[in-house]
């Protein structure tokens, strides 16, 4: 019981990385209409500055600001420099340039830094505390909620409360009608780039610090496990992204639990299999709304 | 005079190499109602996307108070005083009636003006008003119609584009919204270009009947002649 009470505790915690990675597919899904599968490389080259600045600062803090400021940097040069120009009449085409992009920023990275894995810090210590004998969450683990539950919170504020919000959510649903209205959905678009990548940069953050390191492949796994969250929450909705994220993480925390560390990336697999079969829509995807 | 607030001289457009609109010239004087009317495909629909900067014109001129409106990007025109109520007329069903109102007014800098604005649009058409946490697509055919001209005035236009705002409602409903233009007209000196299949409904409430037919503009008269001149209305409306 204890043991599972662990794994249940551990797999939320994973879970909140995966959901907030989920979450940033979610968002560029939403506004554009893209699956980006660069998200994990963008992600790592947000990481690599954080180590970078970290380095020459001595501030876990501050180059954990700097990977955010990166990685919305990134989403904004990516959507503005490269998706832009591409012609989207047919979907396949900014899925092969996506992975085009993983490919130029794992060269680039692995050509700056080294293929090596690079130390990661946490900033807090990852030993799980005890109550009554039972071992439970670490300090960090507690840093990853909180982190998590902050960004769900304000991404949930932003786009329910705020006039850019209300922007956003329009330029993706009725691109023409939102530009009578004199909304700049160009902009708007750009926008969802930069704050989807940043949370996927914060995401990249919270996970490479409790797996091996820095390195141009360090999200590889964590894109596909949140990829197929994203898939289970269908890929519109943000809650099913959170949703999803959660289910993933716990599952594959049992999985490693009891059954072994090493199926954890067959599991994923075929949970995504699975779910692309019998539910291709996701488990949250929504009623198209009528035409009107 | 007041002088005319839009003007169109030899305008053409068209999608991609297949023209369109062919040498259109039309003139809509401030404060009355122009309904450009003809057969389907006649190029109306065009017309307006062409006005509202959505399709570029090969040629010709669009003049806005005098001012040319080719250049002004889509996004900028409500900020000129056009507003562009769209076929089908656009309310986005995924947002609240609230949200698809709100969004009209948004672009404003004066805030307090577009709060007033709201209210203003809530006494209007006051089951807006009942129905502000609803979605858009839960809404029947005349609530989308009221949505649509609502969100539309909550910018305040001078000048307000209408594509089909007959189309698929009751004629209760229509006689509703052409009274409301009518109104609008003689209150607020709105100047309204509406385009229309529903012939009659248009011609009632317009002060100016623009004939198209195949993308030239044919015949450009007082609406009441068009009402009355039997022989007229033969010639180029066929009843």
């Amino acid at each position: 019981m204890d043991r599972f009470l662990f794994l249940t505790l551990d797999g939320l915690s994973r879970g909140a990385v995966y959901a907030a990675f989920a979450l940033a597919l979610v968002l560029i899904w939403r506004a554009g209409r893209i699956v980006n599968f660069a998200q994990g490389a963008m992600a790592v080259a947000a990481a690599y500055v954080a180590y970078s600045v970290t380095a020459a600062t001595g501030s876990y803090w501050l180059g954990f600001g700097a990977a955010l400021l990166a990685g919305l940097l990134l989403g904004a040069v990516v959507d503005l420099a490269v998706m832009r120009l591409v012609d989207h009449r047919s979907p396949l085409n900014p899925v092969i340039v996506a992975l085009g992009l993983v490919l130029l920023i794992q060269a680039v990275l692995g050509m700056v830094y080294g293929n090596e894995y690079l130390p990661a810090q946490a900033p807090f210590s990852r030993t799980a505390m005890t109550v009554g004998g039972t071992a439970v969450l670490s300090p960090y683990d507690l840093f990853v909620f909180a982190t998590v539950g902050v960004v769900v919170a304000a991404l949930v504020w932003i786009f329910t409360r705020t006039a850019i919000g209300l922007r956003m959510r329009a330029a993706a649903f009725a691109p023409e009608v939102s530009r009578l209205l004199g909304v700049n959905v160009g902009g708007m678009l750009t926008l969802g780039w930069a704050l989807a990548s940043g949370v996927g940069a914060l995401a990249g953050m919270l996970v490479i610090p409790t797996e091996l390191g820095v390195h141009p492949h360090a999200m590889d796994l964590v894109f596909v496990t949140a990829f197929t969250a994203a898939v289970i929450g269908g890929l519109d909705s943000p809650p099913g992204a959170v949703v999803g994220g959660l289910g993933v993480g716990l599952l594959l925390s049992y999985v490693s639990g009891y059954a072994g560390g090493d199926l954890i990336p067959l599991a994923v697999l075929a949970l995504l299999l699975t779910v692309l079969l019998l539910r291709p829509g996701g488990l949250f995807a929504a009623v198209t709304a009528r035409r009107v | 005079m007041s002088g005319d607030l839009l003007t169109v001289e030899t305008l053409a457009a068209g999608y991609g190499p297949v023209p369109v609109l062919h040498d259109v010239d039309l003139r809509v004087p401030t404060g009355t109602i122009a309904a450009v009317i003809g057969a389907n495909g006649a190029g109306k629909t065009t017309l307006l996307r062409t006005l509202s900067g959505m399709l570029r014109p090969t040629s010709g001129r669009i003049l806005l108070d005098g001012r040319d409106l080719r250049g002004t990007p889509v996004e900028q025109l409500v900020r000129r005083g056009v507003a562009h109520v769209p076929e089908g007329r656009g309310v986005i069903g995924e947002l609240t009636v609230e949200e698809n109102l709100r969004l009209g007014a948004l672009w404003r800098r004066d805030r307090a003006d577009a709060a007033r604005a709201l209210d203003e649009i809530y006494e209007l058409f006051a089951p807006l008003a009942t129905r502000r946490r609803h979605l858009g697509h839960q809404l029947s055919g005349g609530e989308r119609q009221m949505l649509a001209l609502g969100r539309a005035l909550v910018g305040r236009p001078r000048l307000l584009l209408l594509d089909e705002p007959s189309l698929g409602l009751a004629p209760r409903v229509v006689a509703q919204t052409m009274a409301l233009l009518r109104r609008l007209r003689d209150d607020t000196g709105l100047t309204v270009l509406l385009v229309e299949q529903n012939v009659r409904s248009a011609l009632a409430v317009a002060d100016q009947g623009i004939v198209m037919s195949l993308g030239r503009v044919v015949l450009a008269a007082p609406a009441a002649r068009l009402r009355d001149d039997a022989d007229l209305r033969h010639a180029y409306l066929g009843f």
